[in-house]
């Protein structure tokens, strides 16, 4: 019964796909079997909506009269430091940027009320955003000094790029010491007083494909209320980490890097996001659509949250100072129930990624399937996948001699 | 005259081993009712309480407990939501220690029941979006 994604987006150009979304085919394949929803199903829908600490956003702000080059010199934008070390007019800012007077964790918890991930949110609201910059001035580029209101709507370029987005599975996050800890997993209670997880488990997009058949470079996803691509394997993409015998992996494995254009994108699905006590970052919805090309792909996908295991980790000791150990294993299903034993104690559970907007985004993308104004597209490279021996490597420290 | 007020009690963590809620009620003649408490011996504590008593004596209780080092806040400002920012993660729901919030089981939306909220303020900067505001 082996569909191809050309077949497939013929049936949507005519209206016809039959699309569901991640959640919704788990009952479906239960009610009908395997090989009957695989031949029904065409298209699965995932989505997942959390904190994504690993994104930016390129602007091309147009040359100036007469011409800067911001290149090399210092560019703000609402205050934020944005990256300059690319030619004359393209600026990169980064979600994690701070003022420079913010007081970080001087005060600590710092609060972190205003970031790089605000900024982009802001532009993409539609607001003007305070550009200042000072320049050294070149020949051709004579100009030191530039204070200007930009808007998105004037600039020529705005591009998202996130180099490491859509975790395949991720920690849970505990706290063993007897001080509340604060983290990128949030804030975490002392002895073990809550844990935090951050991932859309069952919805989750490579969750649904553990091992990348479907999803390759090229991949053309829901990204921040638009239309983006991957654009690459993610950084720290790790795909031999340990899986289970379904193929899911039990630990944070593969991710992926996502371009778009962030004209298109929409402020509720790029959220500035501040982490008491750790720092700003943006909250991204992701979502990406699995073409049932078979059923071993329908399999995949039929994942529930009770077949997916993920570590807990103590972020008191054992993470900060890149310990292996974990304190256990617990499925999405006992995470989302609330509560979780942990060393033989009752331990309420939290989310940092948004089931019900991971929900949102899975249905809107099936919507636009479903109306024929999204086609799949056919990856140009696989990511690489357990075959490439891959795994993240951590930083062997060497002195410095000489 | 008689008062009645709803308090948030910080105690620091050498505190939180020591009686000092029943001394308002020997030395200084008030009743109280304890609306919520999380304290733990040698961490920071929290208490909610709803203390009554003769206004004077109110003052001196309240004077008392600033002076053993304990941080007082009152409840007359207010904590709402702001729908159209809460992503409804649900980082809040462990934080709060009144359970002002909570999941809606089928669509798992986080619910905010504001007349459980007691107004501690913890929830606002614990909350990554920043929907929870506080008003004074
Ligand atoms: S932490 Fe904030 S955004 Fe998340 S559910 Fe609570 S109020 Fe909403
Ligand atoms: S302020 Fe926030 S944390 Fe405190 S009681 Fe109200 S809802 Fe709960």
């Amino acid at each position: 019964m082996a569909k191809t994604i050309a077949e497939i987006n013929e049936k949507i150009r005519k209206g016809k796909a039959v699309v569901v979304t991640a959640e919704e085919v788990i009952d479906i394949a239960k009610e009908k079997g395997v090989r009957k929803a695989a031949e029904e199903i065409d298209v699965v829908t995932t989505g997942t909506f959390g904190p994504m600490c690993s994104s930016g956003a390129f602007l091309n702000i147009g040359h100036s009269k007469p011409r800067i080059k911001l290149g090399g010199g210092k560019v703000y934008l609402n205050d934020i430091p944005v990256y300059t070390g690319i030619a004359a007019v393209d600026i990169f800012i980064g979600v994690n940027a701070l003022p420079d007077d913010d007081p970080r964790n001087k005060f600590y918890p710092g609060e972190f009320n205003y970031g790089g991930g605000h900024v982009i949110q802001e532009l993409i609201a539609g607001k003007d955003i305070i550009l200042t910059a000072t320049a050294y001035g070149t020949d051709c580029y004579p100009r030191k000094k530039l204070e200007t209101l930009i808007n998105i709507k004037d600039i020529n370029e705005a591009i998202l790029f996130d180099v490491r987005n859509a975790y395949q599975n991720y920690n849970v996050a505990v706290n063993l010491s007897d001080k509340v800890r604060y983290t990128y997993m949030g804030v975490l209670k002392p002895n073990l007083g809550n844990a935090n997880y951050c991932s859309a488990g069952q919805l989750s997009p490579l969750l649904n494909d553990p091992y990348y058949k479907t999803i390759g470079v090229g991949t053309k996803l829901f990204l921040g209320g638009g239309i983006g691509y991957v654009a690459w394997h993610g950084t720290q993409h790790n795909p031999t980490a340990l899986r289970g015998d379904n193929g899911v992996p039990r630990r944070g494995a593969g991710t992926l890097a996502v371009i778009g254009d962030l004209k298109q994108m929409k402020p509720e699905w790029l959220v500035g996001t501040s982490m008491l006590g750790y720092g700003c970052t943006l909250t991204v919805g992701i979502g990406v659509p699995i073409p049932i090309l078979s059923e071993e792909i329908l399999r995949y996908t039929i994942v529930s949250d009770a077949d997916i295991l993920a570590p807990i980790v103590d972020y008191s000791e054992a993470y900060p100072q890149r310990e292996p150990d974990i304190v256990g294993e617990v499925s999405y299903a006992e995470l989302k129930s609330g509560n979780i034993k942990v060393q033989g104690k009752d331990v309420p559970t939290a989310s940092l990624s948004s089931y019900p907007k991971a929900v949102e985004i899975a249905n809107i993308l099936k919507k636009w399937i479903e109306n024929g104004e999204f086609l799949l597209t056919e990856p140009v490279a696989p990511l690489p996948g357990v075959e490439s021996g891959i795994t993240s490597k951590p930083l062997k420290e060497r002195p410095i001699v000489g | 005259m008689n008062v009645s007020r709803r308090i948030v009690l910080h105690f620091p963590p050498n505190m939180t081993g020591q009686p000092v809620v029943c001394r308002l009620v020997k030395d200084f003649g008030l009743t109280f009712n304890i609306l919520k408490a999380s304290i733990s011996p040698g961490q920071e504590g929290l208490m909610v309480l709803e203390l009554s008593g003769e206004q004077k004596n109110y003052d001196k209780g309240v004077k008392y407990l600033t002076e053993t080092g304990i941080e007082i806040q009152s409840l007359s400002q207010d904590v709402v939501r702001d729908e159209t920012k809460c992503t409804h993660c649900g980082a809040c729901i462990t934080i709060c220690p009144t359970e002002a919030f909570s999941l809606e089981p089928r669509t798992r939306k986080v619910l905010f029941d504001h007349n459980k909220c007691v107004v501690c303020g913890l929830c606002v900067k614990a909350c990554p979006p920043r929907a929870m505001i506080v008003y004074f």
